[in-house]
């Protein structure tokens, strides 16, 4: 939703009361939805790898990130064990603690319970949404933050229970192409993170590694060898190179 | 404990340690944050991790390399998001792409 469009089509009124909020508001719903979506897929694809509806329900509700949610189900699909399920989960949230340091400027300071209901709604959405917000305008980057969290909270857990209760019904789920959903869902999250040579770089050596490593190294390793390529390109990069 | 049981203690670990490391985030001292090289590799990870997955998720079934249905839609997919086509339309056109193929009966 454009931005300019939704001021327009507030009356001055409330223009004065909320400035900006609509707008972050706007965004907050349509990337709660799109987001949310994408849990059909996660609900369908974690009851095919074995999971039941319950353990899949856990993992939206309380992991609560999607790429981690994918990485967890991907591995124990794959037959890896549980401690690489757990492993891979935990590296690919390691960004999310870096969320809360970019976030902390306007969020911070906040009382205990509201600080680990921000974390816990500390993910990719949220986090994009809240800093797409003026810099200065710290009331709509808050509102954009919880509003994204919330939003995407609720759809992301509603639409996993549909996901996982449809996808026992509705059999294989690659059938429906959601395996290739699930790795063009993967494409996308990266896709603008691809601005600088050696982030495509770091990009381009980290798939191709995972994929000579996949018939060598149990489930899940791969992916983690291939982080090893991103810490070594991170460690000296110029700063200009750096995605966000 | 059986498989079943264990595959809960896994999402257990699993939650708990995304919850910390989320915490976390909202917890470190900010002098901590100032330093460049931990904001370097931060974003190179989460590059390398999505490129991995990515490759993994399209290009393996299990722990073989295949090529199948799903080619098509990731080309699809990279195809709109070049077109800067919204995230939902892009990860459903992959849907619709591997599972007509696959009505089609190829891959």
């Amino acid at each position: 939703m454009p931005v300019g469009r939704t001021v327009a089509a507030l009356t001055p009124a409330t223009m004065l009361v909320m400035p900006r909020l609509d707008a972050a508001r706007q965004q907050a719903l349509s990337v709660s939805l799109a987001t949310g979506a994408y849990g059909l897929s996660f609900g369908a694809l974690s009851v095919a790898a074995g999971l039941d509806v319950w353990q899949t329900m856990a993992l939206s509700l309380l992991l609560f990130s999607g790429g981690s949610q994918f990485a967890f189900i991907g591995v124990i699909a794959a037959g890896g064990s549980g401690a690489a399920a757990v492993a891979t989960s935990t590296f690919l949230g390691v960004r999310n603690g870096f969320y809360g340091i970019a976030l902390a400027p306007f969020m911070r300071p906040m009382r205990a319970f509201t600080r680990a209901a921000a974390a816990q709604l500390t993910i990719d959405e949220s986090t994009a949404v809240a800093l797409a917000q003026p810099p200065h305008d710290v009331p709509a980057r808050r509102a954009a933050f919880w509003w994204t969290g919330i939003g995407v909270f609720v759809a992301w857990n509603a639409i996993t229970l549909l996901g996982a209760v449809l996808g026992s019904a509705i059999g294989d789920p690659s059938d429906w192409g959601l395996d290739a959903a699930a790795a063009a869902a993967f494409l996308g999250l990266v896709w603008p993170r691809l601005a600088s040579r050696r982030a495509q770089g770091v990009a381009a050596a980290s798939a191709v590694l995972a994929l000579v490593l996949t018939p060598l190294l149990p489930a899940g390793l791969p992916i983690l060898a291939a982080a090893l390529v991103a810490i070594a390109a991170g460690w000296n990069a110029p700063a200009r190179e750096v995605p966000e | 404990m059986n498989p079943y049981a264990w595959t809960w203690v896994a999402i257990a670990a699993a939650a708990a340690l995304a919850f910390l490391t989320k915490y976390a985030g909202h917890v470190v001292p900010e002098a901590w944050l100032e330093h460049p090289r931990v904001h370097r590799v931060a974003g190179f990870v989460t590059v390398g991790l999505l490129a991995a997955l990515f490759a993994t998720q399209a290009f393996t079934s299990g722990s073989a390399l295949v090529i199948d249905a799903r080619v098509v839609a990731v080309a699809v997919a990279a195809l709109l998001l070049w077109k800067r086509a919204p995230f939902i339309v892009v990860v459903a056109a992959a849907a619709c792409v591997a599972a007509g193929l696959r009505l089609l009966g190829w891959g």
